[in-house]
């Protein structure tokens, strides 16, 4: 694939800057985005809706350059095409039914009657809304108000779907439902674009994660990636197995060691190692040689939670 | 099969023209294009009552409502009704924190000024050229049969056409620039008092300054004149009145000018809704 066909599949930001007077948005970011879900996890104001807000063509960059799927977004008739923003701002067009408001903007996309009428009918049917669809949005619960702005977001089938903090108000059957219709639109190859502060659940949800602090890119790619480049935190390991403390005397024998706990049940190791491909190989031998029952070998820190409280540190984080 | 553009500006206008006509902050407007039917209607009914007692005449009519015309459509209920509905058509969607729906749909920014422009113009219309011509049609309604002949067979149609004109020409030129303040000012009641001030002094300005206005070239074509009482009379300095034509024609010119440096505007506007 050549470079310019890569480049149509991205989403780039070149040295990219926002500044609101003299406050900053953003500093200097440059990132490529693939497809899939990712998600933008930092504090309050650490610049992800700015990031959201650049991308989809609302404020401009102060400097720097930005491709969503190779065109610019200061031509909204090209991008907002294939480009769904369901943004944080709470508020609708008044009078409008849950079905008007979808219904109204599919006809600013140039869709004709018929076809809007469908797409809204299918995107209300996509959230479990079709039965609210004829009461006016005003009357709606703020849970209903978020799922319909997922629904206008959706209702063109866009290649490329922002979402700024889209779980919130819904209750947890909604937000089971809403992160599966991330997981299956992120498997179809789209771009799907999620801020959240439940990190437990943006876990659930990122193939990738961009970490922001302060208007900064402080980490971004596969968490697990992310976590190893965190060479300064040890690597937490939990193992079950039978004999823990064998395990355990074996571990300080080893570079790179630095703590172990026996689990209360006696059943369960959780050691700290800055060196884990070491142990892992150590816990190999150890298998082979000894007869160790291993019941189950799990990284306990490469979550976006821990890489957050490492990288960012507690403020902010909502688990 | 229409153009994108055009079913573009047509979805742009029905979400508007609705939304413009009910507005619950616009109650005000219907009281200013209301008042003079009610007045008007008032007026007939007391006339057609009191009628073997009075010395009214429909010429008299005629230089009242001419005067009303003057100085209470055009410097007033037209101008700050356009002010009411054009200014709110972006200023009120920043404020409520819907405008970012449009912006993030594939409309040409030029679109969406030209459809909820369209739709203000509508309402304009509906409101204030309907309630000249209701007004005009009550004023000289007490005079029963005199007043069908004056319409039908003397010079009132063609006097109601020309203050139907005027005022439609009004609310072009008012819309157009209450569009533009709407868009670029948080507060459009500085602009509008600069526009309002500006409109007010016309008549004592040089003839040369009279002309960069758009009550000038409205006043030109208005039908019937209104002589101004003394002392007015004479600090008011005589222009040279244009022909219909140019005061028609240079009155949409600026219009479109103005329409379309909103338009270019809006290409570059930015949703942040002041955080």
């Amino acid at each position: 694939m050549s470079q310019a066909a890569i480049a149509e599949t991205q989403i780039t930001f070149s040295d990219v800057s926002r500044f609101y007077g003299e406050v900053l948005g953003i500093n200097r970011v440059s990132l490529t985005i693939p497809p899939g879900v990712t998600s933008l996890v930092g504090p309050n104001g650490s610049g992800k809706t700015t990031l959201m807000n650049l991308m989809t063509g609302l404020i401009r960059p102060t400097q720097g350059e930005i491709r969503v799927l190779g065109v610019p977004p200061d031509h909204p008739e090209k991008l907002c095409r294939f480009v769904g923003y369901c943004a944080q701002f709470d508020a609708f067009p008044k009078g409008l039914t849950g079905y008007q408001f979808i219904y109204s903007y599919l006809l600013l996309h140039g869709f004709t009657a018929a076809e809007s009428a469908e797409r809204a009918t299918a995107a209300l049917q996509r959230i479990n809304m079709l039965g609210a669809a004829g009461r006016q949005v005003a009357a709606y619960s703020k849970g209903m108000r978020q799922r319909v702005k997922l629904a206008q977001a959706i209702a063109h089938d866009p290649q490329v779907l922002v979402l700024d903090e889209p779980l919130n108000g819904l209750d947890p059957m909604a937000r089971a439902e809403t992160i599966a219709l991330f997981r299956e639109w992120g498997e179809k190859g789209r771009h799907v674009i999620v801020s959240s502060h439940i990190l437990h659940e943006v876990d659930r949800i990122s193939d990738q994660v961009i970490l922001l602090s302060q208007g900064y890119v402080v980490a971004e790619g596969e968490i697990q990636g992310v976590r190893n480049e965190v060479k300064e935190q040890p690597m937490q390991i939990l193992v079950r197995c039978d004999r823990p403390e064998m395990l355990a005397a074996r571990l300080f024998q080893q570079r790179g060691a630095v703590e172990a706990k026996i689990s209360a049940d006696g059943k369960g190791l959780l050691l700290r190692t800055r060196d884990a491909d070491g142990f892992y190989l150590m816990l190999n031998r150890i298998v082979m040689e000894h007869g160790l029952e291993v019941e189950s070998v799990a990284p306990a820190d490469d979550d976006v939670n821990s890489v957050y409280q490492y990288l960012i540190g507690a403020e902010g984080a909502t688990v | 099969m229409n153009a994108l553009w055009m079913r573009q500006i047509a979805a742009v206008w029905r979400l508007e023209w609705k939304k413009t006509l009910l507005s619950k902050r616009g109650w005000w407007i219907y009281c200013l294009a209301l008042g003079p039917v009610f007045l008007t209607a008032m007026h007939w009914l007391v006339q057609s009552r009191v009628a073997r007692h009075s010395h009214h005449t429909l010429g008299e009519d005629s230089v009242v409502f001419a005067a009303m015309f003057q100085f209470f459509y055009l410097r007033g209920a037209i101008f700050f009704g356009c002010m009411g509905l054009f200014s709110n058509l972006f200023r009120a969607e920043m404020l409520e924190h819907t405008l970012h729906y449009y912006y993030l749909t594939p409309l040409r920014r030029e679109m969406l000024v030209a459809g909820k422009y369209l739709a203000g113009l509508a309402v304009a219309l509906l409101l204030f050229v309907g309630s000249t011509v209701v007004s005009f049609l009550f004023i000289g309604r007490h005079a029963g049969a005199a007043y069908t002949d004056y319409i039908l067979h003397g010079p009132g149609l063609s006097q109601l056409a020309w203050y139907a004109v005027t005022a439609a020409l009004a609310c072009v030129g008012y819309g157009a620039i209450f569009l533009m303040t709407g868009l670029f000012s948080r507060n459009p009641m500085i602009a509008a008092a600069v526009v309002f001030v500006w409109e007010g002094i016309n008549p004592f300005l040089p003839s040369v300054l009279q002309k960069v206005s758009v009550i000038f070239y409205l006043r030109n074509l208005a039908p019937v004149e209104v002589p101004i009482p003394p002392p007015l009379n004479v600090m008011v300095i005589a222009a040279d009145p244009s022909p219909a034509w140019l005061a028609i024609g240079g009155l949409l010119a600026v219009s479109a000018l103005l329409l379309v440096y909103t338009a270019v505007s809006a290409r570059t506007a930015e949703i942040s809704y002041g955080e």
